[in-house]
Parts: C-alpha cells; structure tokens; sequence
C-alpha cells in the first residue's frame, strides 16, 4: 500500500520533509518510525491524515503520516 | 523594603507608599488585577480620569530564577471593556523589582494639552514634560534614551498608535539587545498615550536588590526548576531551535491552521512560513536562532531574524504574528512578514491584533489577500500616521469588521483571535470564550493537550473534557502569571513531577513563607474571580462568553468541524 510520511522539526535532519512509500498491508506507525531509525521515546505526535494516533496504528493505503518530537510554543 | 510608586497625571505629583498587608503576597498579574479591581471603577472610560495604569513585577522577578522577569501591566482595557493584564520580556521588570517596587500605579489624566515622561530610581519617581520624542517611533526612543541615559536604562514606551489612543496600541519594552518586546494585547498602549506618558525610563543604580529569606533553600529549588526546564524537550529543545514557529507545520498538519480569514484550517503554503524554513533561513543568513527576552531565560525561543544581506530585520519573531500574516493572510513570504512585525515594533500596535485586523481587512476587500506590499504601506503611511483609515485598522479586527460589514470577524470581547482554530481545537475554544481577558490563548493554552501531547492528550475534536481542561489551565495560569514566569514553564510543569513543586519552593524560600500547591490554585481561583467580577460590574455577561456566530454555522476543512459548545455547556466553566 502506498503511505505518505512527512517528517518536522529534528526528525527532518539527515532525512527528508515528504516521502512516498510502499509497504505491505497491517503496517502499524511503529514499523515506519523503527524503519526511519527514530525510536518510540523520540516520537511526540503521530497525526495520520490530520487526526492524533498512536504507534498501534493500522494505516491504510493512501494515508498520509506525520511524525513530530514533542514541540510547542505559542 | 518593598513599595508602591504611585503616580497622579491631573496634578502631576509623584508618592512613595508602603505595601499595603493584603497586596503583600501578590505580585504580576495577581497584583495588577487586584489593584485596577479595587480602585479603577468598572464603568469608567478606559481612556477617560478613572482608568489606572499598573505595572507589577512578578514574585521572583528580580531573583536569579530562570525565566522569571516577566512585566505585568494591567489597565481597563480599551478593546475589550473589561480588565486587563498583559505580560512582557525585556528588562525593566527585573530593575523594577530590584528597586524593590512592587507596583506602579499610573491615576489621571493632564490638564494641560503637553505630553510628559516618567523617570523611576532609587528615589522614587519624577515626571518631566516631553517634546522632543513625541511622533516618534519606538526604536527610535530607545536609542535616543541611551544616548541620553546610557546603555543600561530601562524603557517602557509607546509609538505612534500609543499617542493617537489606537485600541490596538501596546506598549514597548526595551529588551537585552535593546530592541522590543510588548505588552501587546488589548490597548494598553492606549491607555498611557491617553495619560500623555510618552515613555517611562528607569535607573535601577544603587538599587537595594532583592532579599531571600532562605538562600540555601532558594538555590537548590532554583536548579532542580531550571534542571526541568532543560529536560523537558519542548522547553529545553524545540523552543530554542525553532521558535515558537515550530507550531506552523504541526497546526497545519493537525488541520486547525486558520487560514484565507478563518475559513479553511490549512494553508498551502506553511512551509515557505514554518519554523523549521525560518531556523534554516536564519542560521544561513547569519542570525541568531536562539535568544532570550530577558536575563536569566534559559529557554531562548526568541530569535534575531536578518535579510538576505546579513542585515537585522527583527527579533522576537513569534508563531502568532507569523501565522496571522502568513496563513490567515494568505503572505507566503517570510521576508514580508519580518518586515511587518519591525514596523508594528516601532508604531507600537499588537502584532496579534493587527494580523487578525488584516484578515478581515483582506476580506473586506481594503486590499487583496496576500498582497503584502499592500500590508507594508497600509501599516506605514496609514496605520503610522493616523489617517483615518489608519485608525480604523488601528482599532483591531472589530473596528475595521464594523466599519465595513463584514460578518466574518474573529474576535471574542472584541479581541482578535489567535493562531488557532477553535472548532477543530475545541478546548482553546474554551480559553477564548471564558477568557476575562478576550480571546487569549496564553491564558488557558489548551494546545498542549489538544495538539502537543503535553501534559496528557485531550481529543481536539470532541467536546469531551475541554471545559475542565480550560479551567485548569486557566487557573494555573494566572497564578503563574504572578509569579513572573514565562508561561513556557508550563511545559515542563505539566509533565515533570518535580517542577511545580520546585516554583513553589523558591517563593517560599524568596519571602520565608509556606505556600502548598493548594495556596496557589485558591491564588488563580481567586485572581479569575476578581477579573470576572470586574468584567460582570463593567457590564459584561455571560452572553459575552461565546465565540462569533459564523464558527457555529460555518464547517472548516479539513475537518469540516463547527463550534457546537451550547451555552450551559460554556457557562460551567464558572462552576468553581
């Protein structure tokens, strides 16, 4: 199925803003940020297509991921 | 020995009074609301002889606590009608308190058509009458008073819409690098341009300093909070990175982004406008990413933004003016922006208030969205000369929706409404209505649980849960706000165990008191109380609680979320 990752803030050093990906049916988030080399401590907010989610998550194909360290400001 | 400087603008005398015994354990926002509650009349013209104007350093302002030299200033405000407190960086809280003033009052109005300075120091306070400095912008006071007063000198000063009584008028802090920081929000400038003060400067040479009851005790707690600080990675990474711009991409991307005047939730363009594009623009350019708004802050979310030459632009470059030019105004350009925000420095008008004002000027059709040339010379020959189109944008997103029509106007209590959506970030929908203080995101910043994970997670699009939130947050808030702190403690407050408890401790050890945790939420419920029942005497209701009619009729994308709070639902916010 096809995901597209987006990545903020740190997580953008050494990788990349959007990225197209391909992976098989039952992909949770988790298998996506290990496969990024970030561990589960980093991740702050995991939004899939605008909507908060944890690392269980079953995407599905066409979904847009978006993965943040914990920011804020105001 | 603390004291009051107190100071009557009718017949221009000056008097040094001691604390009075109920003031003695407030400080900030606690201390200015208690004192325009008792002695400014609610019904009076914010602009008229009964208004007053206060400014309170917070508790520890002074101490070597980091991010603790937070200036409050309170008033009736102009905009809203009702009380006021606005906090700032910049260095005259810390000289104020080390004078050992805990509040200057401003009362009156002159008789005489003539303007005047105020001028504070270890003898009290003087007023001289001001000529040459009025028109000016606020840059340029600053750099005239050092030269005058030399490089240490403290100023508070207003510019041009300050003078001409604008309601979106703020009033300028010097800050360490001798640029601004503001008390922006609701008018206060207005409130000292009507008491003729064009500027107040402050000597704090031969200043007694601050006392600590128990030092020993003072310093451990003061490491284990700054300790927290650092630890946590919004305070002590994201912050100092990023800015609090850091926040464009993930609203976006969270869909509560309010764009094109509030009538979508994303914008195409957030990344030319993100904090991470601004990060690498300015380390490119050779600005600084982090900076801090006064001594003694550790965070430094705060920035030195430069031009594609090197040359300075702006400093304090926040997420709130960003998003307003930006996203809601439809300007992708950064450059544009920095500019915008120097000049709403230098006339000395809300950079929130104009942003939201901009908006619903785009929409009323005074120029195209997106148009950021426009915005420039609407900000520079209109807004900075006080033509009568100037005072019309000058009065905030209200004024200019009532003087053109416009039935899409952002603001609660006349007050623009910040950076976030509240139908699809309910529980800062919350903050805005309930808020004594207009719409105000800082004084309940739902974010962090809506959006940021901080402190727990609240679902931003169900009602579940948000009122409660809310009314924590805003009580935390105000006692926080008295304390002098930065409100971005708050994020490691909310999460590191040991931080709350360590700011309590240095108050206790500041003044050889016994605060628990318990003291200071009754502190925040009762500042909250005292502003609410100012706003209920000055003629406000609980019908003034409510957001604008179009987020209840107007779905935005891309939740296609709408603001469906009923009343009762809102007006349990006060059930406490």
């Amino acid at each position: 199925m096809h995901i597209t990752v987006k990545l903020f803030a740190t997580f953008r050093n050494g990788r990349f803003k959007v990225a197209q990906q391909e992976h098989p049916d039952g992909t949770d988030c988790r298998k996506i940020v290990l496969e990024l080399g970030l561990t589960e401590e980093e991740i702050g907010i995991i939004l899939v297509n605008s909507r908060h989610a944890t690392l269980d998550h079953l995407l599905q194909d066409g979904d847009t991921l978006a993965l943040f360290p914990l920011v804020g400001g105001g | 020995m603390d004291k009051i400087l107190r100071v009557n603008m009718t017949d221009l005398t000056t008097k040094l009074e001691t604390v009075p015994t109920e003031w003695a354990g407030l400080g900030g926002r606690g201390l200015t609301s208690t004192i325009v509650a008792a002695e400014v009349p609610a019904d009076c013209h914010p602009l008229g002889p009964n208004n007053k104007l206060v400014f309170a350093p917070g508790l520890l302002t002074g101490t070597a606590a980091a991010n603790s030299g937070r200036l409050s200033a309170g008033a009736k405000s102009p905009l809203t009608g009702g009380i006021k407190e606005s906090n700032a960086g910049g260095t005259a809280a810390q000289m104020l308190a080390r004078l050992g003033i805990k509040a200057l009052i401003i009362e009156g109005l002159p008789k005489a058509d003539k303007w005047y300075n105020l001028h504070v120091n270890k003898d009290g306070v003087t007023i001289q009458e001001e000529t040459e400095l009025l028109g000016k912008g606020n840059f340029a006071v600053i750099e005239d008073l050092e030269a005058r007063l030399g490089k240490k000198t403290g100023v508070l000063t207003i510019g041009p819409a300050g003078e001409l009584k604008m309601t979106a008028a703020n009033i300028s802090v010097k800050d360490p690098d001798s640029k601004i920081r503001s008390h922006g929000r609701g008018g206060l400038g207005a409130v000292m341009g009507s008491k003729k003060i064009k500027y107040i400067s402050i000597d704090d040479a031969g200043a007694p300093g601050i006392k600590i009851a128990d030092p020993e005790k003072f310093k451990v707690a003061a490491r284990t909070f700054a300790k927290a600080l650092l630890d946590h990675p919004v305070s002590g990474e994201g912050l100092p990175t990023y800015g609090t711009n850091v926040l464009v991409n993930i609203l976006n991307e969270a869909g509560g982004l309010p764009t094109r005047n509030f009538t979508v939730g994303q914008f195409e363009a957030h990344d030319k406008i993100s904090g991470e594009t601004m990060h690498d623009t300015i380390v490119a350019r050779g600005g600084k990413p982090k900076h801090g708004c006064h001594a003694g802050c550790i965070i430094q979310c705060s920035q030195v933004y430069n031009d594609k030459d090197g040359k300075y632009v702006t400093s304090g470059f926040e997420y709130e003016t960003i998003w307003g030019l930006g996203a809601d105004c439809c300007i992708d350009n950064l450059d544009d922006i920095a500019r915008a925000d120097n000049l709403m420095d230098d006339i000395g008008i809300d950079s929130i208030e104009t942003a939201v004002m901009f908006g619903v000027a785009m929409e009323a059709g005074i120029l195209p969205f997106g148009d950021s040339k426009e915005m420039l010379r609407l900000l520079t020959e209109e807004i900075g000369k006080g033509t009568p189109l100037g005072r019309i944008l000058g009065g905030g997103a209200g004024s200019v929706g009532k003087a053109y029509g416009v039935t899409r106007v952002p603001v609660v209590k006349n007050q623009g409404i910040p950076a976030y959506d509240p139908r699809s970030v309910k529980g800062i929908g919350i903050t805005y209505a309930t808020s004594t203080m207009g719409a105000d995101h800082t004084s309940g910043y739902t974010i962090a649980t809506n959006i940021l994970n901080v402190g727990g997670y609240v679902d931003p699009l169900k009602k579940d849960g948000q009122v409660e939130l809310s009314r924590n947050l805003q009580i935390a808030t105000a006692a926080v706000d008295s304390t002098g702190m930065c409100i971005f403690i708050a994020f490691p407050a909310l999460d590191i165990p040991e931080c709350l408890p360590a700011l309590i401790d240095m108050i206790n050890a500041r003044f050889g008191i016994n605060l628990t945790g318990d003291d200071v939420t009754n502190l925040g419920k009762h500042i909250l109380k005292v502003e609410h029942q100012f706003n209920i005497e000055a003629g406000f209701t609980n019908k003034h609680d409510r957001l604008p009619e179009f987020f209840k009729t107007e779905p935005v994308a891309p939740h296609n979320a709408v603001w469906d709070f009923t009343d009762a639902e809102i007006d349990e916010f006060w059930n406490f």
